[in-house]
């Protein structure tokens, strides 16, 4: 079972109520897109996808991007039970998106990206620690259903 | 791998940041030593606290050799040479430490705090690239 202190729970609450999931959202869905192209094989239905400046105006992207964040904001508010949290979700992107579980590492790194460059100095390696063992967790659930 | 426009954002970026390499690179070891705990076994005879001396002498070195690399990278083989017998043969730091997960994740987020929207994903997608091949020449020697 995953033991948090309070110093980390204080973190990583701290870290996602100064987040705009509306910006930060799109923000790293399209930085994972750019960075790691392939992973652009999951959103064949979703348009235009070309280049960077495609994938940056594309809406439904954004829209999509939003919806990840607030995925992730049920873990930040079950930070005892992510495991059972995201059940559902897991057989989803097994069952149903089959999306290969190495790329939720991928757009966590994304993500740490695009807070760190958001809150700069801030983002101090002890947050960057707690923010990852958080992300852990969250991929590890994420590909609990997995078989 | 790389385009020539990537090479030369890579090249501005590193000559941009010469003057704080001590900073970034000794960032980037603090962070990688925060993450991930177990990288701290291949300094356990130096002092790797923030600010330390050895921290940032360390870090400044790992920022002065990249940097080095970014100038030519069709070269980096003959500009790593000297690093790939360092590390292959004494320093024997397991090279799965140098990768994605690791020591470059770490040096990509010293790199997003230092230039908050500067580092842009464009900016992103060829300093990951470039920094993969690096640890790819890096380990060549290993075996």
């Amino acid at each position: 079972m995953v033991v948090w202190t309070e110093s980390e729970l204080s973190i990583i609450n701290s870290i996602f109520s100064s987040l705009d999931y509306e910006d930060i959202g799109p923000k790293a869905l399209c930085r994972c897109l750019i960075v790691y192209p392939w992973t652009q094989r999951y959103f064949g239905g979703f348009g235009n996808l070309y280049n960077a400046a495609a994938i940056k105006s594309n809406p439904n992207i954004a829209a999509h991007g939003i919806k990840i964040l607030h995925g992730l904001d049920r873990a930040v508010k079950n930070m005892d039970s992510i495991k059972e949290t995201y059940a559902e979700l897991s057989t989803l992107h097994s069952e149903k998106l089959h999306v290969d579980p190495d790329n939720f590492t991928l757009l966590g790194n994304c993500l740490t990206i695009e807070i760190a460059a958001k809150l700069g100095d801030g983002f101090t390696a002890e947050t960057q620690g707690t923010f990852q063992k958080f992300m852990a967790v969250v991929v590890n659930a994420l590909g609990k259903q997995y078989h | 791998m790389l385009s020539k426009k990537e090479k030369e954002l890579i090249i501005e970026i590193w000559e941009k940041l010469t003057p704080v390499a001590a900073d970034i690179g000794s960032d980037a070891l603090l962070r990688m030593f925060a993450s991930y705990p177990g990288t701290k076994t291949y300094f356990s005879h130096l002092d790797i606290s923030a600010r330390s001396r050895h921290l940032l002498f360390h870090g400044k070195k790992i920022v002065q050799a990249i940097t080095e690399g970014a100038k030519d990278i069709s070269q980096l083989t003959v500009t790593l040479a000297p690093l790939q017998t360092l590390h292959a043969y004494q320093l024997r730091i397991d090279p799965t430490n140098f990768k994605v997960q690791l020591f470059s994740h770490c040096m990509l987020v010293a790199l997003a705090c230092h230039m908050g929207d500067d580092f842009t994903a464009v900016a992103h997608a060829a300093m990951d690239k470039f920094l993969s091949a690096f640890a790819a020449v890096l380990a060549e020697k290993y075996r």
